[in-house]
């Protein structure tokens, strides 16, 4: 399902890749080059994510957000800056941002951050009791796991990986995505840290079974998905 | 500006000159308030006299007649520093006395006069001041009986003249003692202005001169050299950092442009072009972590860091970042030992995720550099609280390996930006890992010490704990409705 995004930056490059590179993903994008412009057709244009960068003329990005949210326009918000340190990142979130993404990114990265802001705001699904993929079932309040009626025993953490990765099935998650929703850390763990905890949690998810369920996205992160589809 | 308007702008100069006005005027009100004082005493002091007097002469008028009068006086007008008597007839005739003339006029007036008068005296004939009292006697007879006031002048004048002298001893002490002072204020505030003009044209080195006598300007010139040395060392470490910046990455700069010429001269299928394109991206995400951990370390050495001082429990820090960890332990063939008492809370104030961070790139160091040789032998990270040596209680967490350990003597020196030792420059790293380690303990106050493991590299890290363990925030668990039953 294609997404209405909204993109604030005032780099017109930057803009200008993002809006390409999300109209091949299959959505509708559009630009608005300063804060001022941004902020007004965020109020009226109906999207499912803005993503606004931090310095913008005219209006910066937080002011942007904060007025948005006083107009209780609730469309998530993926915060771009070029200061990715944790007091930014804080802050950002307390002006009423979803998400904070800092520069340089991937675009995979970007796109794969969207997706989930969108499907938060579309599907209420993501507060379902029990999560289902395939024949892999998620009871998030006994703590079940079980696939094709065989229960699957997981540790703690390992519980928390899937449960994230099934929250937004059929979306790529990237691996820092994990760490800052499954450790809470934001930083950059330079070893593969995250690929090693994927790789453990496939193997008793998928081991056995003809179909995969997580798929290793190259260049950009996994995805939970039932293959068969 | 002038010399005389840079002097007259001078706050020393202002205040002497209000402490100028306010002396003279003090100065003068005290003479004159003595002056005046004493000038009423002694008319009161003249006119006693005068009254006793007349009263005296009217006595003996009235006893024995005008003759007797005129001998009293002629005998009193002979004694040394007499008054001054005047006898004359009801038509103002000369009688006797000692004054040769009055202004007429006051004869007709009895009562005290302050008046003008001449003396019976051939040498001195000068109109002279005096105070006299005319008494009308009984029979038409005018009698006066005066004091010169000489006397009483003589003072005034010199009053007056203690007044302008002491005015000008003020005045001039003033300017002089200002003069003084003002010049040793103003040198030292001039070869202060002059040093600090120096150091703004960039002389950093450059202090400002302390005279020893811990006055005021002393004082400030201890603070702003202590402002001066800080400045300093931030310069000299952004200085290091550009410098580190320019070597450091340029050299993945340059292979990141190398690989892209060469893909453009001789890749030819698709493929070669995306795996180049691939590598590229590669390399250029390397590039960004690098500069990323290099602000990081810059900003927390620059003190504007992130400390927001909400106390975290540094044990569960210690216990995700292991557990983070342990996946890549296992698969490294690495065990990870964590020796942390489940319920071990260790309150630390600061930043959680700059601990984490620095927790983890001491895993991270022991994965990569922990083992010697094919032997792989365990990595212990163990957390206690303990006091040390200033007798602070602290959170200390140790990450001890039975690798190669450090040397003593580099000990110092890995904790520097892009430090890597000689032995493991093949190995994959930007040498960032450590000083990273160092900044964050460096910025909660805290200490870190690399010590022997025999054989092996125990990394302690000590940071103070925080006065309320009550309160700590536990990290939110983003979109997890039951943390409670995992944790």
């Amino acid at each position: 399902m294609p997404m209405r995004i909204l993109i604030i930056e005032d780099d017109p490059d930057a803009a200008g890749y993002i809006t390409k590179a999300l109209r091949e993903a299959g959505h509708l994008a559009d630009h608005a080059p300063d804060g001022l412009e941004g902020y007004a057709l965020a109020r009226e244009g109906d999207y499912d994510v803005l993503v606004v960068d931090r310095m913008l003329p005219k209006l910066d990005g937080l002011s942007v957000i904060r007025s948005l949210r006083e107009q209780k326009v609730e469309t998530p918000v993926l915060i771009l800056s070029a200061l990715g340190q944790v007091d930014d990142r804080v802050k950002g979130l307390r002006a009423g941002g979803d998400d904070y993404l800092a520069k340089p990114y991937a675009f995979s990265e970007l796109l794969a951050r969207v997706e989930a802001l969108a499907r938060r705001r579309v599907g209420p699904a993501g507060e379902a009791t029990v999560y289902r993929v395939g024949d892999l079932e998620l009871d998030r309040l006994s703590h079940n796991v079980t696939r094709a009626g065989e229960e699957i025993l997981l540790q703690p953490r390992e519980f928390r990986l899937l449960e994230y990765l099934m929250r937004n099935a059929g979306q790529v998650v990237t691996r820092t995505m994990l760490l800052e929703n499954v450790w809470d850390y934001h930083f950059d763990p330079q070893t593969n840290v995250i690929d090693v905890h994927v790789s453990r949690l496939r193997s008793k998810i998928d081991k056995g079974y003809a179909t995969p369920l997580i798929h290793t996205i190259r260049g950009a992160g996994y995805m939970v998905r039932d293959g068969a589809r | 500006m002038t010399a005389l308007g840079k002097l007259v702008r001078t706050t020393v100069f202002k205040l002497l000159a209000m402490y100028l006005v306010l002396f003279v005027l003090f100065a003068g009100f005290v003479i004159g308030y003595v002056g005046w004082n004493t000038r009423q005493v002694i008319d009161g002091q003249i006119r006693d006299t005068i009254e006793a007097e007349i009263r005296g002469l009217s006595e003996q008028y009235r006893v024995g007649g005008i003759r007797r009068l005129v001998g009293i006086i002629e005998r009193r007008t002979r004694e040394p520093g007499a008054s001054l008597y005047l006898v004359t007839t009801f038509a103002g005739e000369f009688l006797a006395g000692n004054v040769d003339s009055v202004p007429f006029e006051i004869l007709d007036r009895p009562g005290v006069h302050e008046t003008f008068y001449s003396p019976g005296d051939e040498l001195d004939r000068r109109s002279r001041e005096a105070m006299a009292h005319v008494f009308v006697l009984p029979g038409g007879f005018r009698l006066l009986v005066g004091r010169d006031l000489a006397e009483r002048e003589r003072l005034n004048e010199v009053t007056r003249e203690a007044l302008l002298i002491s005015l000008g001893l003020v005045t001039v002490l003033a300017c002089v003692g200002g003069w003084f002072i003002m010049g040793r204020v103003l040198k030292r505030v001039d070869a202060m202005t002059e040093t600090a003009r120096t150091i703004m044209a960039g002389d950093l080195g450059g202090r400002l001169a302390v005279a020893g006598t811990g006055d005021e300007l002393d004082r400030l010139a201890l603070n702003l050299n202590a402002m001066l040395e800080r400045i300093n060392e931030l310069m000299t470490g952004m200085k290091e950092v550009s410098d580190n910046i320019a070597h450091d990455l340029k050299t993945p700069l340059t292979r990141l442009r190398n690989r892209a010429e060469e893909a453009l001269r001789n890749a030819t299928t698709t493929e070669e072009y995306a795996r180049a394109i691939e590598d590229t991206i590669e390399e250029s995400d390397n590039l960004i972590s690098v500069f990323n951990a290099l602000l990081t370390i810059a900003r927390l050495e620059a003190g504007n860091a992130p400390a927001n001082g909400a106390p975290f429990d540094l044990a569960e820090t210690a216990r995700s970042v292991a557990e983070l960890y342990e996946a890549v332990a296992d698969e490294a063939l690495t065990p990870v030992v964590v020796a942390i008492a489940p319920d071990l809370v260790l309150p630390v104030a600061g930043n959680r995720e700059l601990a984490g961070q620095a927790l983890a790139n001491l895993v991270d160091n022991a994965l990569k550099y922990g083992s010697s040789g094919d032997e792989k032998k365990a990595i212990v990270i163990s957390a206690r609280r303990e006091r040390d040596v200033d007798g602070r209680e602290t959170a200390v967490i140790e990450v001890a390996d039975r690798g190669p350990g450090i040397p003593e003597a580099d000990r110092e020196h890995v904790l520097e930006r892009f430090a890597r030792l000689e032995s493991s420059r093949t190995r994959p790293g930007f040498g960032l890992g450590l000083s990273l380690v160092a900044a964050v303990v460096r910025m909660h106050d805290g200490r870190l010490t690399l010590a022997d493991n025999a054989p092996g590299l125990r990394v302690v890290l000590a940071l103070p704990v925080a006065a309320v363990s009550d309160t700590i925030a536990r990290p939110p668990a983003q979109g997890e409705a039951a943390t409670e039953h995992l944790t």
